[in-house]
């Protein structure tokens, strides 16, 4: 496989802003999408006017013409959206990236807005319930996505000896991380393995601390050229190489419908992502791995090459995905576990912060960053470097 | 009236839930023979009648050989739970009442990558949550059985669950 042409550290993200973080935001997501939009050109020292390239998801509510009326754009002259939910965060900023290392546009925008804290959770809708590929799976009360998170797990523990220990290492060292971010949801919150042990079941085998926090809030982020990040306010953060992967057969959320359920999209991203760096798996030295779940960290950390198959578990073992003690800090703003869930998109500003070298948990020395989407759907990954 | 009726001239939206509120399959013009299927007391699969080779869940195309030539398959439903979970609440009626309940993964016995998501009950009258979870382990062999449901319009439906073999 040939590296992408013309991309390697052609970009780089020159601006981040994120709103509070809560249960409940009194601003319509529209509102906290535009103010964050601003809040990043002001980050990166550029006039909001100057964006015309503007990308999200497609489950965002806020249209880029509402964004583009509210924030003042000038003349925009790409956008885009990417679907499948979690999967789209690393793809947004990707395909941001893309528009101006490609010269279809300069100044690009990358956001996403939810109030999934005060908002309906997606799965209540039985509209949504009754389409046709639920069809397969809905009548028997798998109804949730951690019901179809928790049926790979279960197999996944079946196959390779991974215990709750594991996923409880796992929730235990994003936790660790928000404790020492004042912005995360869960930063007063510490939680012991006995805490993570006695927490009510969600989806056996999954509790409530391998779940998600439910999260009102929006980030941003500003992608411009590497040559124009250099005469930005911040040192830039170059945007190395960009993936997205939908391997063979895949059916969303559910992918019990091929030949190897356990090797999702994350390992077709990381083949390709792979192929467009400059440096390996080996060469990471700080990750942001999607966690909408405990055990897609564990799936991740494979996909992406950190460890061979069925080693994952092992690999939490010992703080070692802890910041301070472990060869791979993992979430160090506290993820979606524990600082807020918003679809993945503060994995991406805490990736940049790590670069800049001001995160809460600053991995010492760090110049190179994994940040990852959903795995479970079709999904992106970022690999960031200063 | 059956949705095999309903089904017959092409995409029809679902239906609606089970007189006791249960979720019933949409069917569309592709899955319409497994929901004939199962109210006639059959497991079906999907097959390419080109290269032979079965898929599922149904779609028009055959990933291996581009034909949209299709057909079915009867399988005699044999087979092993490959993982499983219990939900609890939240959850939607009449889900939430049943809670904790099963939901496993079945790896069929003659074709072991053909998986189907169902629930492990002691017969085709069973409810969700009779079998101990704690009594449940990933290779148990299993067989199908056809738990029929019917909508307030008189229509219904059958759904594929499993016994122990």
């Amino acid at each position: 496989m040939s590296p992408a042409v013309g991309f390697q550290d052609a970009t780089a993200i020159a601006g981040i802003a994120q709103t509070a973080f809560a249960k409940h935001l009194e601003p319509s997501e529209a509102e906290l999408a535009c103010t964050v939009i601003v809040d990043a050109c002001a980050d990166a020292g550029i006039d909001p006017s100057e964006v015309d390239a503007l990308c999200s998801y497609t489950m965002e509510a806020t249209e880029e013409v509402d964004i583009v009326r509210n924030i003042g754009c000038g003349e925009v002259t790409f956008f885009s959206q990417i679907g499948y939910g979690g999967g789209a965060g690393c793809g947004v900023v990707g395909h941001a990236a893309l528009a101006v290392a490609s010269g279809q546009a300069e100044v690009a925008v990358a956001w996403r807005s939810r109030k999934r804290g005060s908002g309906p959770r997606p799965w209540t809708s039985t509209s949504v319930q009754l389409r046709v590929p639920g069809a397969w799976t809905r009548p028997f009360g798998m109804l949730r996505p951690v019901d179809e998170i928790a049926m790979l797990t279960r197999r996944y523990m079946h196959e390779y000896g991974a215990t709750r220990d594991h996923l409880a290492n796992v929730a235990m060292a994003v936790r660790k991380h928000a404790n020492m971010n004042p912005a995360a949801i869960m930063h007063d919150k510490p939680m012991s393995r006995e805490d993570y042990m006695a927490s009510r079941w969600v989806s056996e085998p999954l509790c409530l601390f391998d779940n998600c926090l439910e999260t009102d809030g929006a980030l941003a982020c500003v992608i411009v050229s590497a040559e124009r990040a250099r005469d930005l306010r911040h040192p830039p953060v170059y945007v190395h190489a960009f993936a997205q992967g939908l391997p063979p057969e895949h059916q969303t959320m559910v992918n019990f419908f091929n030949d190897d359920p356990l090797t999702g999209p994350a390992w077709a991203c990381a083949r390709r992502l792979w192929a467009n760096a400059a440096f390996g798996p080996e060469d990471v030295n700080v990750a942001q791995i999607y966690d909408a779940f405990s055990p897609l960290i564990l799936l991740s950390l494979e996909g992406y090459g950190f460890c061979k198959r069925g080693e994952a578990g092992g690999m939490t073992e010992n703080g070692n995905l802890q910041w301070g003690t472990g060869s791979l800090p993992v979430n160090t703003s506290g993820g979606g576990l524990s600082e807020a869930y918003v679809h993945g998109f503060n994995l991406i500003n805490e990736g940049v912060r790590q670069m800049r070298g001001t995160s809460t948990a600053q991995v010492e020395g760090a110049e190179t960053c994994l940040v990852t989407s959903g795995e479970g759907v079709p999904t992106s990954a970022l690999l960031l470097r200063r | 009236m059956t949705n095999a009726a309903a089904f017959s001239g092409g995409y029809v939206a679902n239906l609606g839930p089970s007189e006791e509120g249960f979720l019933m399959p949409a069917v569309d013009d592709q899955g319409g023979f497994f929901w004939e299927g199962t109210l006639a007391g059959e497991l079906r699969i999907q097959v390419c009648n080109s290269c032979g080779k079965l898929r599922h869940p149904p779609r028009p195309m055959c990933p291996s050989c581009r034909s949209t030539a299709r057909g079915w398959k009867r399988v005699d439903g044999k087979g092993t739970i490959w993982s499983f979970v219990v939900p609890h609440p939240p959850l939607l009626e009449p889900y939430s009442s049943l809670a904790p309940y099963n939901v496993i993964v079945v790896a069929l016995d003659e074709h072991p990558t053909i998986r189907f998501v169902g629930n492990l009950v002691s017969g085709p009258e069973g409810a969700l949550n009779e079998i101990d979870p704690n009594s449940i382990h990933i290779g148990e062999p299993v067989e199908v059985v056809f738990k029929r449901f019917r909508r307030a319009d008189g229509s219904e439906e059958a759904l594929p669950f499993w016994v122990r073999a």
